[in-house]
């Protein structure tokens, strides 16, 4: 970033500004605040899962089917396992997997999508005709498909999530490259001879930031998603302890025909409360960087607003 | 009609992609999950069955290319072997038993799911900062972070086992022969309920916001003055200018939708035990039954691709710029 802008003495003011009230806005706004707040609490809890619940979360420990009580805060499953620990050490593998499938996914996106912007012509037809194959077939019968091919396991999963993950988000940052593509900048670096690959993720990449981040935040929230339904039909690993794999054996044991609701909400819940974090950060960066969608307190003084900022 | 054929070329490309992919998938897998179906199941089957198997999944010395001929010509004549699962019904015979039972859940979801969201996202859009337009998204966003599956089985322990009040398994009660009655019909209907309402449920926001968003922009353009200038009732202006200029996204939507109905059904038909193509994919893959399982996959994909041509060709209809270059 900073070199791209020391090189050219006319873009620094254009540039960085947006950039700064890009990250202020983000912290003055409360859909922000809100998600990034769930998400640490989250994080602190996977990461304290093994201190807070120390030893195997799958382990019998009591009465099978227990409703909840002081000893056992959610009750117990029917085989007897506490459902607080197994709902606190699920969350390690749901946002291991749910963080590596949108990163792997939005990288692959980053070079599909820039090689596409940059390269254009023959490339680019090649590149989006397999990104638009990709979006097309329906995927959850392909999830299916692959995991039932594939020997079973974590690497799987994360393997199939993302092949069937990938193309969404190269779509999107292909649009986005391809108009900085047509900007000034990128036509002088080009004619001053930079390399292809410097252009691509020092010129146009830093400059695509904000879409990136929305990206990967959707990245993410598939990946938690798909890599629950995947584990719920019983298509994971199914010796690991995670949200999905909670909800498959919630499904396997009866817990909805016994009525033990204490089985299959908490897994449940924090499934959507990852995503509806995730979700809110995405709309609040859109928020942000799309004026269009701001919030108009009064419309009156709009004008007045752009022309000040305008003035600047 | 050059745009027709350009897409009509992607779909057939896409239909040969999906294809090849299945084709690969048996041959290439570490493990030979093929063998291991074999050696589950040989006891059961004909000889000759058992060999129209081997040439399907590639279980035999020819060469690789003549394989791939031989698996086009097997996929466009449809033969697709015998189910392993449901032994010794065909492929074809299973899947066609079944698709309507898909295509009536999914169906009914995504034309419910799409009207009422679009009418809410009308409605949020013309009257910008009201109840609609702050109250709902961030609630229709919050019900669509919850995984498919849960909302169903939420809806199944709540309607379903607790309250009573709506049928928690198969399309219909076991023993009726289906007939047109109003008693079959009834009967079908009450089983819909649960779960169409979850897919409607989980759906709904994104149309919203979708048509929502559209639409702000829409209301910005000059015609929608010029209409007020004029002195039009503002329900006309919504619906006949604002509306349905800022209808275009929603129609591609409801192409890409389709693939999300398929999907979504899946999870949703195992949690209700829905017998429709979902259903027995999982089935399928649980029985080690990869004829189904790859039959199902390359309908399920047909489908998808012949729905987002019929959307295309209707995009045609209703988007003049389309048609002049």
């Amino acid at each position: 970033m900073t070199t791209a802008l020391l090189k050219q003495p006319t873009q620094p003011t254009a540039v960085r500004k947006p950039n700064r009230s890009f990250i202020h806005g983000l912290i003055s706004n409360k859909k922000a605040l809100t998600g990034m707040a769930v998400m640490i609490i989250f994080i602190a809890l996977a990461l304290l899962a093994p201190l807070l619940f120390p030893g195997d979360p799958s382990r019998i420990t009591a009465m099978a089917s227990l409703e909840p009580s002081a000893e056992h805060w959610l009750g117990t499953t029917a085989k007897g396992q506490d459902v607080l620990a197994l709902t606190v050490h699920g969350s390690r593998s749901s946002l291991f997997v749910g963080l590596t499938v949108g990163i792997a996914s939005t990288f692959i996106g980053i070079l599909v999508g820039l090689a596409s912007a940059y390269f254009g012509k023959f490339i680019d037809e090649a590149l989006s005709l397999v990104t638009n194959v990709f979006l097309l077939l329906p995927g959850l019968p392909l999830l299916v498909i692959l995991a039932a091919f594939l020997p079973p396991g974590l690497g799987t999963v994360i393997l199939v999530l993302v092949v069937t993950g990938w193309a969404g988000s190269a779509r999107v940052l292909r649009s986005q490259a391809l108009s900085i593509r047509s900007k000034d900048f990128v036509a002088a670096a080009v004619v001053s001879g930079e390399r292809a690959g410097r252009i691509m993720f020092r010129e146009i990449l830093p400059n695509m930031a904000s879409i990136v981040m929305g990206t990967l935040l959707a990245c993410v929230i598939y990946g938690i998603g798909a890599q629950a339904g995947l584990e719920f039909l019983g298509l994971g690993d199914v010796s690991t302890v995670s949200w999905g794999n909670n909800l498959f054996w919630a499904g396997n044991e009866g817990a909805l025909l016994t009525g033990s609701w204490w089985v299959f909400v908490p897994s449940g819940v924090c499934i959507a409360l990852v995503a509806f974090a995730l979700a809110l950060i995405n709309y609040a960066v859109d928020e942000v960087t799309n004026p269009r969608l701001r919030k108009i307190k009064t419309p009156k003084t709009t004008p007045a607003k752009v022309e000040r900022s305008a003035a600047k | 009609m050059r745009f027709i054929l350009r897409r009509l070329g992607f779909y057939l490309i896409a239909f040969w992609a999906s294809i090849t992919l299945n084709f690969l998938l048996p041959r290439f897998m570490p493990g030979d999950p093929v063998s291991r179906m074999f050696a589950r199941s040989q006891d059961r089957m004909q000889p000759e069955q058992i060999e129209a198997l081997r040439k399907l999944l590639g279980v035999d010395d020819r060469p690789i290319w003549e394989q791939y001929i031989d698996y086009m010509h097997n996929v466009f004549t449809g033969q697709m072997g015998v189910s392993i699962s449901r032994f010794p019904t065909p492929v074809t015979e299973v899947i066609s038993s079944q698709i309507g039972w898909t295509l009536l859940l999914g169906g009914t979801a995504l034309v419910i799911a799409a009207v009422v969201g679009n009418l809410l996202g009308i409605l949020a859009a013309w009257r910008r900062g009201g109840a609609i337009d702050s109250a709902l998204p961030p609630v229709l966003v919050f019900i669509g972070s919850f995984p498919y599956f849960w909302l169903a089985m939420g809806a199944l322990y709540l309607f379903g086992v607790v309250l009573g009040w709506f049928p928690i398994r198969h399309a219909f009660t076991d023993g009726l022969e289906p007939a047109f009655t109003w008693e079959f019909i009834g009967d079908v209907g009450a089983h819909l309920v649960l779960p169409a309402l979850t897919i409607v449920l989980v759906s709904i926001g994104g149309w919203m916001l979708g048509m929502r968003n559209t639409m702000i922009a829409t209301n910005s353009e000059d015609y929608i003055t010029m209409a007020e200038a004029k002195g039009l009732r503002p329900g006309r202006i919504m619906l006949r200018y604002a509306a349905r200029n800022a209808m275009l996204p929603s129609v591609t939507s409801f192409g890409m939708g389709l693939g999300f109905v398929v999907g979504g059904a899946l999870l949703t038909e195992v949690v209700f035990a829905y017998p429709g193509v979902g259903y027995q994919l999982l089935n399928a893959v649980q029985g080690l039954d990869y004829p189904l399982m790859q039959g199902l996959f390359l309908t399920i994909t047909a489908a998808v691709l012949l729905a987002n041509f019929l959307v295309d060709i209707l995009y045609v209809r209703l988007d003049p710029r389309v048609r002049s270059n």
